[in-house]
C-alpha cells in the first residue's frame, strides 16, 4: 500500500512535524524552544506545498506562503524581540519532569492515532492517513501549554497547537476555506501582539514571568 | 542444511572474530585525528589483546568462581550474538535457533553475568559500576526491542535474516519509520557499547566511568577476553545497524563469488559506520549520568514513534 512519491514526501514531514513538537515538549531552553517553533513552521509549509503540488489546488499555495511569512519570519522574529525586552534566557521551568512527559506523550499519540484512525477511513485525501499525526500535535502542544508555568512557552505552544490545526486542515480537506485562514492568520498575529504586551504586564505586576503568580485573586 | 552454509556461517564467524579489534582500532585512529593527536597504530588492539593474554591472570582471594567463569560467559554470548546477524551472507544455519528477541536476550544474559562478577569481590568501584550498567541495561533494552518490532513490521518476521532479505529487496522509498528507528538505534548503540555522551572509553580511572568499573578487577586472559567482547560488541551492534538500515550488499546465496563482493562492501560500510561514530564521539560532551535516563528515554520515544508511525501510515 506504498503510495506515490508526494504521499511519502507528506508522510515524512508529517512525521518530522510530530517529532518537533516532542523536541518542544522535551526543550529546557526559551530560545531552542523558537528556533524548533520556526523549524516546526518550515516543515508545515513543505507539507502544504507538497499537498498543493499533488492535488493542484493553487489557494493552498497562497495559504503556504501565508504560513511561510507569518510562523518562519515574523513571529519567530516578534518572539525573539519580547525575550530580549524581558530578559528571559534562563531555563524553563516545568512542573511535571520531562520523561515522564514524554511518556504520557506516547500515550497521547495513541490516543490520537486511535481517534483518528475511523475518521480518516472516511476521507479519500491523498494525505488522509496524517490526520492522527495532525491531532497528535495538538494534544502536544496543548499538553505542552498544561505543563509549563512560564508565559513564554505556554505561547509558543499555542500557536504549535494552530501549527497542528492548520495541518489537520489541508491534510483531512486540502485547506480550509480562503477566507476562513486569512481570518486565523490574522488572529494569530494579532494574538501574538496582544499577549506580548499581556508579558510585559504580569512582569510589571509581580516581577516574574510565572502565570501561576495569576492565581491568587486578592491582594495579600 | 548444506556444507556451504556451513561455511558461510564459519567465516562469518571467523570475520567478527578478526575485524572486531580492527574496528575498534579505526574508531580510536578516527577519533585521534579529528582531535588533532597523533593516532595510535590501526593494530594496537591486537598488541593489546597479545600482551594481555600472555599476562598472567591475579585474581582477588575472596574471588568465588563467578568472576573466573564471567570472562568466558561474555565472550560466548558475543561470539554467539556476531554469529546470528546476517552481515556476509543471508544462508546462516544458525540464525534458525534465535531471532531479534532472543538477541536482546543474548545481551541481556552478558550484562547480567558481567555485573554479577564486578560485585563479586566488593569493591565499591565493581558495584558502583554494575548499578550503573543494569540503569543503563534496563532504559536500552525496550528501546533495543521496539527497534527490532519496526523493522519486524516492516518485513512481518522477527528472524534477522528474513528482514534483511526483505529489507534489501523493497523498492526505494521513504519509511519515515525506518528513520526514526534508525536515530534511536543510534542513541541505544552508543549507550551499550560505553561510548561518550554516556560514558567515555578513554578513561581509566575516574568517578563517573560505567564499563572499565566493571572489568577493574580483571587482569591477563580475563581481562584480555573482556576486552576483545566488547569490541565484539561495537561490531555487533554496527552490525545490527547495518543490517536494519543498510541491508544493501549481503549475499544472497552462498556462491563464493557473492561472498567475495559481500566482504569488501561489509569493511567499506564499517569503516564509514566507525568514522562517524568517532565524528559523533567528537561533536558531544559527556553527559551527567542523571541525564542519561532522559536521554534513553527519548531513544524509547523514538522507537515507540517508529512502530506507530509504521501501523498508522503504513510506511
Amino acid at each position: 500500500m506504498m503510495n506515490a512519491l508526494p504521499g511519502q514526501l507528506i508522510n515524512l514531514f508529517a512525521v518530522i512535524l510530530l517529532l518537533l513538537a516532542f523536541a518542544m515538549i522535551s526543550q529546557r531552553r526559551v530560545l531552542s524552544l523558537i528556533r524548533l517553533f520556526t523549524l516546526q513552521g518550515l516543515a508545515l509549509v513543505a507539507a502544504t506545498v507538497v499537498v498543493a503540488y499533488a492535488t493542484r489546488q493553487p489557494h493552498l499555495y497562497l495559504s503556504a506562503g501565508i504560513t511561510l511569512v507569518l510562523k518562519v519570519f515574523l513571529i519567530p522574529w516578534l518572539l525573539h524581540r519580547v525575550i530580549d525586552r524581558l530578559g528571559v534566557r534562563w531555563d524553563v521551568e516545568t512542573l511535571i519532569n520531562i520523561p515522564t512527559t514524554m511518556l504520557i506523550g506516547v500515550v497521547l499519540v495513541i490516543f490520537a492515532f486511535n481517534l483518528a484512525s475511523p475518521i480518516s477511513q472516511l476521507s479519500s485525501t491523498i494525505a488522509r492517513g496524517t490526520l492522527g499525526i495532525a491531532l497528535a500535535c495538538v494534544l502536544l502542544s496543548f499538553m505542552m501549554m498544561i505543563t509549563r508555568s512560564k508565559a513564554v512557552p505556554q505561547v509558543i505552544g499555542f500557536l504549535s497547537m494552530e501549527n497542528g490545526l492548520f495541518f489537520a486542515a489541508s491534510a483531512a480537506t486540502y485547506g480550509m476555506p480562503m477566507v476562513v485562514e486569512l481570518g486565523i492568520a490574522l488572529d494569530v498575529l494579532v494574538g501574538i501582539l496582544i499577549l506580548g504586551v499581556f508579558m510585559f504586564h504580569i512582569r510589571e505586576q509581580f516581577d516574574s514571568l510565572d502565570i501561576r503568580h495569576l492565581e491568587k485573586l486578592k491582594e495579600e | 542444511m548444506s556444507l556451504s552454509s556451513v561455511a558461510c556461517q564459519v567465516l562469518e564467524i571467523v570475520a567478527a572474530l578478526a575485524l572486531a579489534p580492527l574496528l575498534s582500532g579505526w574508531v580510536n585512529q578516527c577519533r585521534a585525528w579529528l582531535q588533532n593527536k597523533s593516532a595510535p597504530s590501526l593494530l594496537q588492539p591486537y598488541r593489546a589483546l597479545h600482551k594481555l593474554f600472555n599476562k598472567d591472570s591475579v585474581l582477588a582471594d575472596r574471588a568465588s568462581s563467578m568472576l573466573r567463569a564471567s570472562p568466558y560467559i561474555v565472550f560466548g554470548c558475543m561470539v554467539l550474538a556476531c554469529a546470528i546477524i546476517p552481515t556476509l551472507s543471508t544462508e546462516l544455519p544458525l540464525s534458525a535457533v534465535a531471532d531479534g528477541i532472543a538477541l536482546v536476550g543474548l545481551f541481556a544474559l552478558a550484562r547480567v553475568f558481567i555485573s554479577l562478577a564486578a560485585m563479586d569481590v566488593g569493591t565499591a568501584f565493581g558495584t558502583l559500576g554494575a548499578r550503573r550498567e543494569m540503569l543503563i541495561g534496563f532504559l536500552a533494552e525496550p528501546a533495543l526491542l521496539m527497534v527490532l518490532f519496526t523493522a519486524s513490521l516492516v518485513s512481518q518476521s522477527t528472524s534477522l535474516t528474513t528482514i534483511v532479505e526483505t529489507l534489501a529487496q523493497r523498492d526505494l522509498a521513504i519509511y519515515p519509520s525506518l528513520a526514526l528507528a534508525a536515530v534511536a538505534f543510534t542513541i541505544v548503540s552508543l549507550a551499550e557499547n560505553a561510548r561518550v555522551p554516556v560514558d567515555n572509553p578513554a578513561t581509566h580511572l575516574e568517578l563517573t566511568m560505567i564499563h572499565e568499573a566493571l572489568i577493574l578487577e580483571y587482569s591477563g586472559r580475563h581481562l584480555g577476553l573482556l576486552e576483545w567482547a566488547a569490541s565484539l560488541k561495537l561490531y555487533a551492534y554496527s552490525a545490527i545497524g547495518l543490517a536494519l538500515f543498510f541491508p544493501w550488499g549481503v549475499a544472497r546465496a552462498a556462491s563464493p563469488f557473492a561472498l567475495l563482493l559481500a566482504l569488501p562492501v561489509l569493511v567499506l560500510k564499517l569503516a564509514i559506520v566507525g568514522f562517524l561514530l568517532a565524528l559523533l564521539e567528537t561533536l558531544s560532551a559527556k553527559m551527567r549520568i542523571f541525564r542519561v535516563p532522559e536521554f534513553l528515554a527519548t531513544a524509547f520515544l523514538l522507537a515507540v514513534m517508529a512502530m506507530l508511525t509504521r501501523i498508522l501510515l503504513g510506511s
